[in-house]
């Protein structure tokens, strides 16, 4: 494994209105490396991913990825550097069917010619959504919802994905199905920064692990250290 | 009274709505996709129709102002959202409203000083005077062509939302512009062309009008209440919403004319009254929609 770092974070600090969230964070993410970002509800993991896409009114101190500063980008100018977000809430859009959520994907990134080839890629990996390319996104079950988020996250072949939560009020299969794919992911070398309530089944897939807790990186260590030190889980993890 | 006059009548309600249509379009695509509800948009129909008229004499051709005035009143929209529109998303409905409300003013009163108070008639252009017969009766033709331009102009507008990626961007867009960011979508490139595509639309609809009625500075205050009233007969914001209701209040005014002249003014306000009671977001709105 590499030891660049992809994605250093330093000093960030994000408020929402007048309340201050983040309070100085500091965390880095290798090349090739699969970190879980856990810690309780209101911990400030959502922030840290809202704030690395552009998306909170205001965030001050030292992002960098792949050598870029991403604080003073706009939102939509971070995609462009291969850094990919798939939110909570899915945001799979309503109206739309699933190919067309897919190919919001590639709006930005790719020609019309390519797009056929890359929803007929991606479908390859996503078998559940290649049975439903024409049906409406919001029609899907919870867990397709969110298997449509990763490959239309996917499909611009991002060098890094920010996932929220992906495993939340999903049915046990497919957080197997999902844990499956994200091996792969890091197989072919992509970079993940899986933010998890699901402590453990995050610690099994990550290299690494980062805790936080109101606002602040608590503790770092190796996944599997953090997997085995039961107190450590206890004392920032516990709901 | 028989059937060929009522046929005739209907057919001149379709080209009422028409330009109804066109204009309310405007209206509800940027209500629908900024939530913006522009209160210049009737003195933008005015300005179209004086642009149109002026290329129309400096060109020599109708056409050369039917083309140009809303490429033209559209990239002045643009300015108007890149200028002063912009800094006012995310704040409340009011801003918006208010600025455009202003601005309608500034533009009418700005053509009374350039152009003067009175009407100036708008020569049809000499192709389409005067009237076709269709068998059952004679219609005007520029009627008949204000109809078909409109046809057209809907056919590429749907097609380029349906089967384009610019559409697909417009439409995914206007339910969840974050998302599209995420996505590296520059939307408030997407939100500078919505509203210059809608004071386009807004300005082809008073250049399509200037034949049927006299161009005069207040001409927009009337068109903006039946832009209103279209638009919330349809639901703010839906498009084939604004395209039903446009032709729905042109054929009700035009066939209460034929049968009660005197009521024909208030018929659309009767109908925009029922369907608030029945159905208060609009023939195709969404309840509860928040912009």
């Amino acid at each position: 494994m590499a030891e660049t770092a992809l994605l250093e974070i330093e000093d960030l600090h994000a408020w929402y209105g007048a309340s201050h969230i983040l309070h100085g964070i500091a965390l880095h993410v290798n090349e090739g490396e699969v970190v879980a970002l856990v810690g309780r509800n209101g911990a400030g993991k959502t922030t840290t991913l809202r704030a690395m896409m552009g998306l909170m009114p205001k965030a001050t101190g030292r992002v960098s990825f792949a050598g870029r500063e991403l604080l003073p980008l706009r939102a939509h100018q971070r995609f462009h550097l291969g850094l990919a977000y798939v939110p909570e809430e899915r945001r799979i859009v309503p109206g739309l069917s699933v190919r067309e959520n897919l190919r919001l994907g590639l709006v930005a990134a790719g020609s019309e010619i390519e797009e056929r080839a890359a929803i007929d890629e991606i479908a390859e990996t996503f078998p559940r959504l290649k049975e439903r390319l024409d049906q409406e996104g919001v029609t899907l079950s919870g867990g397709e919802q969110q298997m449509l988020a990763i490959a239309r996250a996917l499909i611009a072949k991002p060098k890094m994905i920010l996932l929220d939560e992906p495993s939340e009020g999903i049915m046990p299969v497919l957080v197997e199905e999902m844990g499956v794919l994200f091996r792969r992911l890091r197989d072919e070398g992509k970079t993940l920064l899986l933010v998890e309530q699901n402590v453990e089944w995050a610690l099994r897939l990550a290299d690494r692990a980062v805790i936080m807790d109101q606002g602040e990186v608590v503790h770092q260590s190796s996944a599997a250290a953090l997997l085995a030190d039961k107190d450590i889980q206890e004392r920032y993890c516990a709901v | 009274m028989d059937l060929s006059l009522i046929i005739m009548q209907l057919l001149s309600g379709i080209a009422l709505g028409a330009v109804l249509v066109i204009t309310a379009l405007g209206l509800t695509i940027v209500f629908g996709m900024l939530g913006v509800v522009n209160f210049a948009h009737g003195a933008l129909f005015m300005i179209g129709a004086y642009a149109g008229l002026y290329l129309a004499s400096l060109t020599g051709s109708f056409w050369w102002g039917l083309l140009l005035a809303p490429i033209l009143i559209g990239a002045f929209g643009m300015l108007i959202e890149f200028v002063l529109i912009r800094r006012l998303y995310g704040r409340s409905i009011d801003d918006p409203l208010l600025l455009t409300f202003g601005l309608s003013y500034i533009l009418v009163e700005g053509v009374r000083i350039v152009f003067g108070s009175d009407g100036i008639p708008f020569p049809t252009p000499p192709q389409l005077i005067g009237v076709l017969d269709l068998g059952i009766g004679f219609f005007p033709r520029y009627r008949l062509f204000v109809i078909m331009l409109v046809a057209v102009v809907l056919l590429v507008l749907w097609l380029t939302l349906e089967k384009t990626r610019v559409g697909l961007i417009v439409r995914a867009g206007a339910r969840d512009p974050t998302i599209m960011q995420v996505l590296g979508v520059d939307i408030g490139r997407v939100w500078l062309a919505i509203f210059g595509l809608g004071v386009g639309l807004a300005a082809l609809g008073g250049v399509l009008a200037g034949p049927m009625r006299s161009v005069n500075p207040e001409m927009g205050s009337l068109v903006l209440a039946e832009a209103f009233v279209v638009t919330v007969i349809g639901g703010l914001g839906s498009i084939v919403g604004a395209v039903v209701a446009g032709l729905m209040v042109g054929i009700s005014i035009s066939m209460v004319a034929l049968f009660a002249p005197e009521m024909a003014t208030i018929v659309m306000f009767a109908l925009m009254a029922v369907v608030l009671l029945i159905r208060p977001q609009g023939l195709f709105g969404v309840r509860g929609r928040t912009a």
